[in-house]
């Protein structure tokens, strides 16, 4: 039965969300992250969804290949740090610049609401497959 | 006498269940870079449905027999998106959703018109 399918679908996304949720707030909170070494300084870390495949099933011709999404790992993003002179941090290299993180705060913030909002679709794809399961198991009653 | 008392909503039942498996798929995969919507096209299948499919030969012991619960109930079809996103990536939330609430609302149509029936053969059955 595909109906109890979905929750195993739409919690597969579910947790893929939280992840991404988990990276974004990651990211936000150190955006203002700075290092006197531009290598060690923090990157943006993004999520790569993959859709997950059933390799038992023949892809094309069977509905209950459902497939949930899985995070296939975690990148960082390859932008350069941010330099800024600032010669009275104590994290200052010898000619006073600290790097900052190369986090791009809008670009988390659409993430995070891209992220809310499918988190939310999915919620209410699980809601509506348990109402209907449970209608149809009080069916005749 | 009972052999067909729902009608088509036996099969319209089983058919929307798939299709929300598939549909909550699609929105599962919605921010997955180059997943492809798919979706059943529900009249085609169900017009298979009423025909039935004719029986395998089995000549010899060998022969792998194919029973009708096996058949793949329909192919599932690519949609066509409106706009083309940049990561390849065919889900288009709105319609989605669009599609998920019509298959819900059908779903318990369906279900609505099994449960009516099944209230008058009970009725026919007690008689009062």
């Amino acid at each position: 039965m595909s109906l109890f399918n979905v929750f195993n679908v739409a919690g597969s996304a579910l947790n893929a969300e939280t992840i991404r949720l988990n990276t974004t707030a990651s990211n936000l909170a150190n955006a203002e992250s700075v290092n006197g070494d531009a290598t060690k300084t923090y990157r943006a870390r993004h999520p790569v969804f993959q859709s997950m495949m059933d390799p038992s099933s023949a892809f094309g011709d069977d509905p209950d290949a459902s497939t949930g999404v899985r995070v296939l790992g975690v990148v960082e993003s390859t932008a350069p740090p941010l330099m800024r002179y600032a010669p009275d941090n104590p994290l200052a290299n010898k000619d006073g610049y600290v790097f900052s993180s190369n986090v791009n705060s809008i670009e988390e913030m659409t993430n995070m609401i891209s992220a809310n909002r499918t988190f939310a679709t999915n919620v209410e794809a699980i809601n509506t497959a348990r109402d209907l399961l449970l209608k149809t198991i009080s069916m005749g009653h | 006498m009972f052999d067909n008392i729902f009608g088509i909503h036996e099969q319209a039942l089983l058919l929307h269940g798939q299709r929300i498996g598939v549909l909550a798929t699609n929105l599962a995969n919605a921010d997955t870079p180059n997943y492809k919507a798919r979706d059943i096209d529900f009249s085609a299948v169900l017009a298979h449905t009423d025909d039935a499919p004719l029986p395998m030969r089995a000549t010899q012991e060998a022969h792998i027999t194919f029973s009708e619960a096996e058949a793949p109930a329909g192919e599932l079809k690519y949609r066509n998106p409106y706009q083309a996103s940049l990561d390849g990536n065919t889900v288009e939330m709105p319609v989605e959703q669009a599609a998920f609430s019509e298959n819900n609302v059908r779903y318990q149509a369906s279900l609505a018109f099994i449960n009516q029936k099944i209230a008058e053969m009970q009725l026919a059955i007690v008689g009062q």
